[in-house]
């Protein structure tokens, strides 16, 4: 019992972690339907960031607060400069484009701090909450952030007229542009976030597997099971379904199938989910007119 | 995808462009005659890699360039093929030469079977499920239940085939050779089928797949036959690497490799036959040459960095986006029936 | 009186497809011009080229200031408010969100929430449903909703794009009757594209007949209402 109470922990814990990687895809999906590759490397990137300025004597909380803001801005440049010329181009083209990110920034990592791994601080103790080894207050710290950010997000896309013109424009570009909506902007706007809450994603778990370039690839993968899972134009449903494959995950790992196949269950998760239920769990179906 | 309405492969064009290439590619192992370089062996082992590349990536091709069908998991059906030679040569002692049919048929039926789920599944999706396939293969490679066969984490260790002595060949020549014929006859095979009727059908369902089904193709028969021939010859390729590299190891077919072959169709040409080989030939080059491609960009720019070929790979990839959105010989391609079309109309 | 827009040599594509040929129209201020005409004809395709959405030339100026480089955005915060073909329903959203959309462009807070008021006053269908999806609202709730989004950005010129289109002939006549009295109450200046001639004809003082994409004759509304040769052939009644 005791071991199965550590593993759902743990398995919330990744779960949350999944969730934010997941939140980041919708951001992107629910605009542009595009679902963006280089999510999990645009995260890899901003913990490096976050790493060097706590390396050069930045306090935690504020390298934390401004590694989010320069992927937000960066997440920005990336749609204004790179994506928006290809806003009309074919479905491969922009494929290749997201593999070409991914592999940008995994190799300017690794050429700039090195594929070595790096041990990044984590805000939280290691510490026992009840002091019988089942919760610790790191585990605690992750959750919490993930949900903190989704009450912010709820907020935003719900009470802002910032928020509420960024549905709109994501729903029907067209008749938004006629409400004087800068659609293409609101795109922009959406890169931004889901780069930082990327940022999020990867500062929460960096200091679980420790920093190298290929930190978030085995990630992103369950993100996007995540994604798939919770209906991937819905945030609240990406979040749901961050902790549904995280918990499973741990549970099939430690009492099915091992954890050497972890991957092969996520591919397992996406290809069930895209053939059974496209909609995911909590998603409605788009009817899509030719 | 739409714009790619046209192109060499669907064509009638001057045969002896194509048998000059081809013969030429033939002649360049007899250079060895006339050369004392010590490290000619090694651009004999480069040319294979060059040529199995130009495979794989033709496999691919037919599924993205002509089926319109994206997949980022080829690595899969390329590590499969390796797989399949290796373990027929080292546990069953079959021939070198026989694994490539049997691999063809394996890859098939694997590319097959992962053409139903990939029925309904269109664009980013599909994209997004074989991206998932590539990364999840290295890690199924090392499970322990198979590593008795698949040698786990280490991998297996092959013998290089010896040549005929008859042919008085080196083995790197001989093998250059081997992937030559087996080149060639895959891209007669493509460039058969895209000829006829399955070719336009195929084209058909990239070009607008409800248009298509409603002309009477059976779209689904043809995307999953289309995914399983594709996935077949990139399995070949994956098997003739395994027998020509001697080895095979799961950290080799990573996503990595998956995004080299697409680099190296997005670089050669999209929808392109002869661009396969300008692919496959590219990325070696490359792969070769990055070191001194990062010491020339580390003085010339002044950086303080390696330039890995990673990153160079990401810049071409973005560039080619804009500039040449069918890549070189796609874009080649589009100028030269532009001017054979307005020699056709003026005559 | 002076014109609130006034358009010269208005031409317009779809790809290669030229759907406007050089079209000349001059809205009068306060005033309500119909632009009938044929299926085809071109009407849709003047609105959307006046508003930057498709690919256009020619010169079009908005109370004497050149907009025919603004983008789609823009043209709109100047004080054009578009209803759509389709009516452009943002079914995911509330309809008070539709409504409290054009908030993210208006700085004057307190006259927007006066907008809003008014648009319910004007339309009390859509106070019952303000926190229904607006997806769920019928065809003729969502041509008031779609009237009411563009009364919320406060225009001085609407742009109506068959507000009549697909809905039963009281409905049509309950949305005519509001129009009257925003155009007459509100001052609002509308330009109006129906198939429904006759009732576009009552409510117009000004009207200009399109054929494949040419302006084939204007003029006051009698004048077309009482030139039998001219309905028959052009509006067929």
């Amino acid at each position: 019992m005791e071991f199965f109470i550590q593993q759902l922990v743990a398995g919330l814990t990744s779960g949350a972690i999944y969730a934010c990687v997941a939140l980041g895809l919708v951001m992107i999906f629910v605009s542009t339907d595009h679902i963006n590759f280089a999510q999990g490397e645009m995260a890899m990137f901003a913990t490096y960031l976050a790493w060097a300025m706590i390396d050069a004597g930045v306090p935690f909380w504020l390298a934390f607060i401004l590694t989010i803001v320069i992927a937000f801005a960066g997440g920005l440049f990336i749609q204004r400069v790179i994506l928006k010329p290809l806003e009309a181009a074919p479905v491969l083209s922009l494929v290749v484009c997201f593999i070409a990110l991914l592999s940008f920034f995994n190799a300017l990592a690794g050429m700039i701090w090195s594929f070595t791994i790096k041990q990044f601080p984590s805000p939280f103790p290691p510490r026992d909450v009840f002091g019988n080894g089942l919760v610790s207050i790191q585990q605690i710290g992750v959750v919490a952030v993930t949900l903190i950010m989704l009450g912010i997000l709820t907020v935003f896309f719900r009470y802002t007229t910032l928020g509420l013109a960024m549905r709109a424009a994501a729903q029907n570009p067209a008749s938004a542009r006629l409400m004087g909506v800068r659609v293409s902007w609101m795109l922009a706007l959406g890169w931004g976030l889901a780069a930082a809450i990327g940022a999020v994603a990867g500062m929460l778990v960096a200091p679980i597997v420790f920093l190298d370039p290929n930190m978030m690839t085995g990630i992103l993968v369950y993100g996007f099971a995540s994604a798939l899972v919770g209906g991937i134009g819905n945030p609240m449903g990406a979040v749901a379904g961050g902790f549904i494959v995280g918990v499973l995950e741990n549970l099939v790992g430690s009492y099915v199938i091992g954890n050497e196949l972890k991957l092969t269950f996520a591919l397992a998760v996406v290809v069930g989910v895209l053939l059974l239920k496209p909609a995911g769990i909590f998603g409605r179906v788009i009817v899509r007119r030719v | 995808m739409a714009a790619i309405t046209d192109s060499w492969a669907t064509r009638g064009r001057p045969g002896w462009i194509v048998i000059l290439f081809w013969g030429l590619l033939a002649a360049l192992p007899l250079a060895g005659l006339f050369t004392n370089d010590p490290s000619f062996d090694y651009y004999m082992f480069m040319g294979q890699a060059m040529l199995i590349n130009a495979i794989a990536i033709l496999g691919l091709n037919l599924l993205i360039g002509f089926n319109g069908q994206i997949s980022l998991g080829h690595s899969a059906f390329f590590a499969v093929g390796a797989y399949t030679a290796a373990i027929l040569m080292n546990f069953a002692g079959f021939p070198y030469w026989t694994t490539l049919p049997i691999a063809a048929v394996i890859c098939f039926g694997a590319g097959f079977l992962f053409g139903f789920p990939a029925l309904k599944l269109e664009g980013h999706y599909l994209a997004l499920a074989t991206f998932t396939l590539a990364i999840a293969v290295p890690q199924l490679l090392k499970y322990k239940l198979i590593a008795p066969w698949t040698g786990g984490v280490g991998g297996l260790i092959l013998d290089k085939p010896d040549p005929p002595e008859v042919l008085k060949l080196s083995p790197d020549q001989y093998l250059y050779y081997l992937c030559l014929v087996v080149a060639m006859l895959a891209f007669w095979i493509v460039r058969n089928m895209l000829r006829g009727r399955s070719g336009r059908a195929m084209m058909a369902i990239r070009d607008h797949a409800m248009a298509a089904a409603t002309m009477g193709i059976n779209t689904a028969r043809y995307k999953t036959v289309t995914f399983g021939i594709s996935a077949g010859i990139t399995g070949v390729a994956g098997a003739l690497s395994g027998i020509t590299v001697a080895y095979v190891a799961p950290d080799s077919f990573t996503l990595q490799l998956a995004v080299s072959f697409l680099v190296g169709l997005v670089v050669g040409g999209i929808a392109s036959l002869p661009g396969c080989i300008v692919g496959g030939a590219f990325i070696v080059l490359i792969q070769n040459s990055s070191q001194s491609i990062s010491d020339w960009m580390k003085v010339t720019f002044s950086l303080r960095y390696d330039v890995p070929a990673w990153a160079i790979y990401g810049v071409l990839l973005i560039l080619l986006m804009y500039f040449m959105p069918r890549g070189i010989m796609g874009g080649i391609e589009t100028l030269w029936l532009r001017v054979t079309n307005r020699k056709e109309a003026s005559s | 009186m002076a014109a609130i827009l006034d358009v010269k040599g208005l031409s317009a594509w779809y790809g290669q497809i030229r759907a406007l040929y050089e079209v000349d129209l001059s809205i009068e201020q306060g005033g309500v011009t119909a632009l009938l005409g044929a299926n085809g004809a071109g009407k849709t395709t003047t609105l959307r080229a006046i508003c930057n959405v498709v690919r256009r030339s020619g010169a079009t100026f908005f109370d004497g200031k050149d907009i025919a480089r603004l983008a789609t955005e823009d043209i709109v915060r100047l004080g054009i408010g578009q209803v759509p073909e389709g009516r452009g329903t943002f079914t995911g959203l509330t309809v008070e969100e539709n409504l409290r959309l054009a908030f993210h462009t208006r700085k004057d807070r307190a006259a927007a929430y006066r907008d809003m008021d008014l648009v319910f006053e004007l339309f009390p269908r859509l106070k019952e449903r303000v926190r229904q999806q607006a997806g769920t609202l019928s065809g003729g709730e969502q041509q008031m909703l779609a009237i009411g989004r563009a009364l919320m950005l406060a225009p001085r010129l609407m742009l109506l794009d068959e507000p009549s289109f697909g809905l039963a002939p009281l409905v049509v006549q309950e949305i005519f009757r509001i129009l009257r009295r925003i155009n007459e109450e509100g001052k609002v200046s509308m330009l109006i594209v129906e198939q429904n001639a006759a009732m576009a004809l009552e409510l117009a003082d000004h009207v200009y007949l399109l054929e494949t994409g040419r302006v084939v004759t204007s003029g006051p509304s009698e004048i077309v209402r009482n030139d039998e040769t001219l309905r028959r052939a052009y509006l067929g009644y």
